[in-house]
């Protein structure tokens, strides 16, 4: 086979069950990919070229088989894996190896899923273009000077570099999503609940959640059932059967499919190259037989702001625990020092600045006198906002609007306004606030960069995104990164 | 002096007390994790990503935790929470893994309930505010001081074993309305309460291992006038102490009162070797715990008709059982307080269900053992020996075989270690002599020894005679049948009564 790392997840698999390549040959060659590539894109804080070929020779001896076996991935650096360095983009946790595997990668190992390392991320997950990783940023590989996408930037700048053809990522307010939008790949947020946050070092966690990235959509699916389903470990996980996500992918079917475009997701802001691209991916479906109308979700207009307090708050509790007594960073430890000094150090450069303001927004909207003003405010929004989807849901099957109202920006363009970063996320967040499932499909080009239709169903009907995904997949020509930066 | 006498106090002040109660529920596993909680295992070997709080890990709830508030709350007749949560409490300190405890804040499992108790003959209603759930912390060590304070040490330890170990809050309302007797019907509380959750076997209650520790709130103010201000004073761990604590603050306050003095909302210290507390932190630099609803966990939604079979399965109440055993066992209301202050009510039932009678029973365990006990600085049902040891020794006595100062020595043996009482009477040779024989040489040296006491007698001064029985005693190692020796000296001495 000529080049390996460009097939799909699909034809991978079938290529090693077959026999025609073996699964050590696959992870050898996107190992090769990773030390060519990897130098300019920066998508890998580590590679553990020994783990992958020890879990691509299991796969070739026959221990292990499946759907996915023998298919590479790169794994958000949120995600414990055993005894791999897991830093979450941040230094307060450099040099720290979980003594377990999350839930997800226990899944993919067990599925002979052959994990080549971590992905970059804004540091805790807390960014929209892996410029606030403390260990430098993520370059999109459709133009270099330009953001991946955040916060899993580095999943999907591996997966748009061939550097991987699967890769997981986690979703708090867009993290899955608008990477796979600015890179032209497809990214799925699973309904909240609906893969098990065991594992996933918290950022916001009534809001997180992992979730399958690809380059096609049945990749995607193939993915999504690997990692999710019930898991006794963590208590807001759902016990249900997980849709049928790959019939869905397989499929394709939008016929008679309602489609509700939101009125509020458009606008100042969106640009024009970007809606036009929206616009003419909603004729495509329309053209394919679905029946598409307006719908007004009116307290989406609120979904950033109570974002923004409902997530820090939860931050500023979760990353409590980063305090150099028992793992991670210590600094000043002169035996002389208190705790609390070293503590306050240690914190003090161990955290990025983004990561410290988000902790002094959330303590503040916690804090005795202001939690009613802000925290429990915003969490009436999200309760309206959970209204507005559930009577969408009685007019229409799923929502669509822009992934994300720009194309890749330049880096360092918006690193000094923090407002015009979040603004990115302004179309994702609704869904991480009411829990649904949401999905960033490739919608063709503007100016040469990606732009991405996103996708909102119903809880537990992650089968409708993957419908209209893989209807829009094969209705419009597939965007390859000109990748001209490769020598 | 800076206190003034507690009886003094209280005929000046109207005492308002109020009891935080934490007790560490017997669960075979921790509150969020399956690690063991067993006692003074090697530091940090029970424990897991969970309880240690790493990166990424999720807590999941104990069932047998919540089934075990809930009975409690029902046997303090409380309301059952049909829906509630667990929030957050943040703050820093590292014997804590996560920085924040999870616990339940403002939606409480059982809510506004009540425990009678009898304090001298009165029966006093504690209102119950709420009984809820958490977890407990770790705990520091700190070394290389002098005194294992922080101060002074060169580092600190931490041990994450009790780090997750379901307790549970038991929080009264303000209890007023306590007279002379604010201390008292403290004490009389957490016994009572501690009787009932050992009746309910939801926890080993051990106040000396810290299963079960007490913060104690009070707060004076004159007749008629609006509550003061109160203080709470935390490390209360035996129930002597919670007496001691409530009367050392009342002498405390009541002084700082009468100057003229302010009392300052605050935490204070409790220290056991003293009987009095010490400052501690006030409540004006208290922090802010920025509570918020756990979202890690989904809320708990007890089954109303699992609630109500939890109910229908209590066990009897303390109270219901002394009551029967004041009915049934002809005791008195005195005795039987004093029983449940001592903790015995228990093991007297159970000695008499082993064939000892009531009143053998009440004298075994508030008597000898109940001083065995005290000696021995832990609580007479922990003591070496089982109401059925004891009732064995009662039926000794019963048939003559022992007299009451060997049954002590019996008993003795057998909380010695020594085995069980019948092993103890062959091994020390304790049993009554009534031959008749064996008892004349020492009638006959006891005469000889003492021929004044002997020579009274026969003046006809009976009285005397107890002398020489004393010395037959003595000669015998207390093994003679007393009333025989007796018998035999008026006869030898040729007095008849």
């Amino acid at each position: 086979m000529s080049d390996l790392t460009r097939l799909t997840a699909a034809e991978t698999a079938s290529a090693i069950a077959s026999r025609e390549v073996s699964a050590v040959e696959v992870a050898q060659a996107h190992l090769d990919r990773i030390a060519k590539v990897d130098g300019q894109v920066h998508a890998f804080l580590h590679v553990d070229a020994e783990g992958a070929l020890a879990q691509a020779r299991r796969v070739d001896d026959g221990e292990l088989s499946g759907p996915l076996a023998g298919v590479p991935l790169a794994l958000k650096d949120v995600l414990c894996q055993q005894d791999i360095p897991t830093t979450v983009g941040s230094k307060i946790l450099e040099g720290w190896r979980p003594p377990y595997d999350a839930t997800v990668t226990a899944r993919l190992k067990a599925a002979g899923v052959v994990i080549l390392g971590k992905t970059n991320m804004d540091e805790f997950a807390m960014g929209s273009s892996t410029e606030h990783s403390a260990y430098g940023p993520t370059h999109n590989p459709w133009d270099l000077t330009r953001i991946p996408g955040g916060s899993g930037g580095g999943s999907s700048a591996a997966l748009a570099s061939y550097q991987a053809p699967l890769a997981i990522g986690t979703d708090t307010g867009g993290s899955i999503r608008q990477p796979a939008s600015v890179t032209g790949t497809v990214g799925v947020k699973p309904t909240y609940g609906g893969v098990s946050r065991y594992g996933l070092v918290a950022f916001s966690s009534s809001l997180d959640q992992a979730g399958p990235c690809a380059r096609t959509v049945l990749d995607a699916a193939l993915l999504h059932e690997v990692i999710a389903g019930y898991d006794p470990r963590d208590s807001t996980s759902i016990n249900q059967p997980v849709p049928p996500v790959v019939a869905a992918a397989r499929s394709g079917e939008v016929k008679g499919l309602r489609i509700g475009v939101v009125k509020e997701l458009t606008g100042d802001g969106y640009e024009e190259g970007v809606q036009q691209r929206f616009d003419e991916a909603v004729a495509i479906l329309q053209s394919l037989g679905a029946i598409v109308t307006e719908v007004s979700c009116p307290h989406f207009s609120y979904a950033l702001t109570a974002y923004y307090l409902i997530a820090p708050s939860e931050a500023s509790s979760n990353l409590a625990r980063f305090d150099a007594v028992r793992y991670g960073l210590r600094v000043g430890d002169d035996g002389e020092r208190s705790l609390e000094e070293v503590t306050a150090l240690t914190r003090g450069q161990g955290f990025g600045a983004e990561v410290k303001r988000r902790i002094i927004l959330g303590t503040y909207a916690l804090s005795s006198g202001y939690y009613d003003a802000y925290y429990g405010q915003a969490q009436k929004v999200r309760t309206l906002i959970t209204r507005d989807f559930q009577k969408a849901w009685e007019s229409v099957d799923v929502l669509v609007a822009p992934t994300c109202p720009t194309v890749a920006f330049p880096l360092g363009a918006k690193l000094e306004d923090p407002l015009a970063m979040y603004k990115q996320d302004i179309c994702s967040i609704p869904s991480n606030l009411y829990g649904g499932p949401a999905a960033s499909f490739p919608a063709g080009l503007s100016e040469g960069l990606p732009v991405g239709l996103q996708v909102m169903a119903p809880t537990l009907r992650e089968d409708l995104l993957y419908q209209v995904g893989a209807a829009l997949e094969r209705a419009l020509p597939a965007a390859v990164p000109p990748l001209a930066w490769e020598n | 002096m800076t206190a003034i006498p507690y009886a003094e106090a209280l005929a000046e002040f109207e005492p308002v007390i109020g009891l935080e109660t934490h007790v560490e529920l017997g669960t075979a596993s921790k509150m969020f994790c399956g690690c063991a909680t067993e006692f003074g295992a090697e530091p940090n070997t029970q424990t897991c990503p969970v309880c240690l709080g790493l990166p990424g890990a999720l807590p999941v709830v104990n069932e047998t935790a919540i089934e075990s508030t809930i009975r409690i709350g029902l046997a303090l007749h409380c309301d059952i929470a049909t829906w509630c949560r667990f929030a957050r409490k943040n703050y820093f300190y590292p014997d804590m893994p996560k920085n924040f405890q999870t616990s339940q804040y403002d939606e409480p499992l059982c809510t506004d309930g009540y425990l009678d108790v009898q304090v001298k003959g009165e029966t006093v209603r504690i209102p119950i505010e709420r009984v809820h759930l958490e977890e407990d912390t770790g705990k520091s060590l700190h070394v290389g001081g002098a005194t294992g304070r922080i101060h002074g040490a060169s580092h600190s330890l931490v041990d994450y074993n009790r780090a997750g170990i379901p307790l549970v809050e038991i929080v009264t309302k303000p209890v007023t309305g306590t007279g002379a007797m604010p201390a008292e019907v403290a004490k009389a509380y957490v016994t009572e309460l501690r009787d009932v959750l050992r009746g309910l076997g939801v926890s080993d209650v051990k106040m000396e291992q810290g299963s079960m520790r007490c913060d104690v709130n009070v707060s004076l103010n004159k007749p008629g006038q609006e509550w003061g201000t109160r203080s709470e004073t935390k490390n209360v761990n035996s129930l002597r102490s919670v007496e001691r604590a409530v009367r050392s603050e009342v002498e405390r306050q009541a002084y700082v009162l009468r100057e003229g003095g302010r009392i300052v909302q605050e935490t204070r210290h409790f220290h056991e070797d003293t009987g009095m507390s010490t400052s501690g932190r006030s409540k004006e630099e208290a922090t802010d715990y920025r509570n918020f609803p756990e979202p890690d966990l989904v809320p708990i939604a007890p089954d109303v008709a699992w609630v109500a079979s939890l109910r229908a399965a209590l066990p009897e109440a303390p109270s219901v059982r002394r009551r029967k055993l004041v009915e049934e066992l002809g005791l008195s209301e005195n005795d039987s307080e004093a029983m449940v202050n001592a903790g015995v009510l228990d093991v007297v039932l159970a000695t008499v269900a082993a064939g000892a009678s009531a009143a053998e029973a009440r004298n075994w365990w508030l008597g000898h053992l109940a001083q065995s006990a005290n000696a021995a600085g832990v609580d007479a049902p922990d003591l070496p020996i089982t109401p059925a040891q004891v009732a064995e020794v009662a039926a000794l006595v019963a048939s003559g075989s022992l007299n009451a100062g060997l049954a002590r020595q019996v008993v003795d043996g057998v909380l010695a270690g020594e085995g069980s009482p019948a092993e103890v009477v062959a091994a020390r040779g304790l049993a009554i002599v009534k031959d008749e024989g064996a008892l004349s040489a020492a009638v006959e040296a006891a005469i000889a020894a003492d021929p004044g006491a002997a020579q009274k007698v026969r003046d006809g001064k009976v009285a005397a005679v107890g002398a020489l029985v004393g010395s037959v005693m003595k000669a015998t190692r207390g093994q003679a049948d007393a009333g025989m020796a007796r018998a035999l000296l008026l006869e030898k001495l040729g007095v008849s009564e």
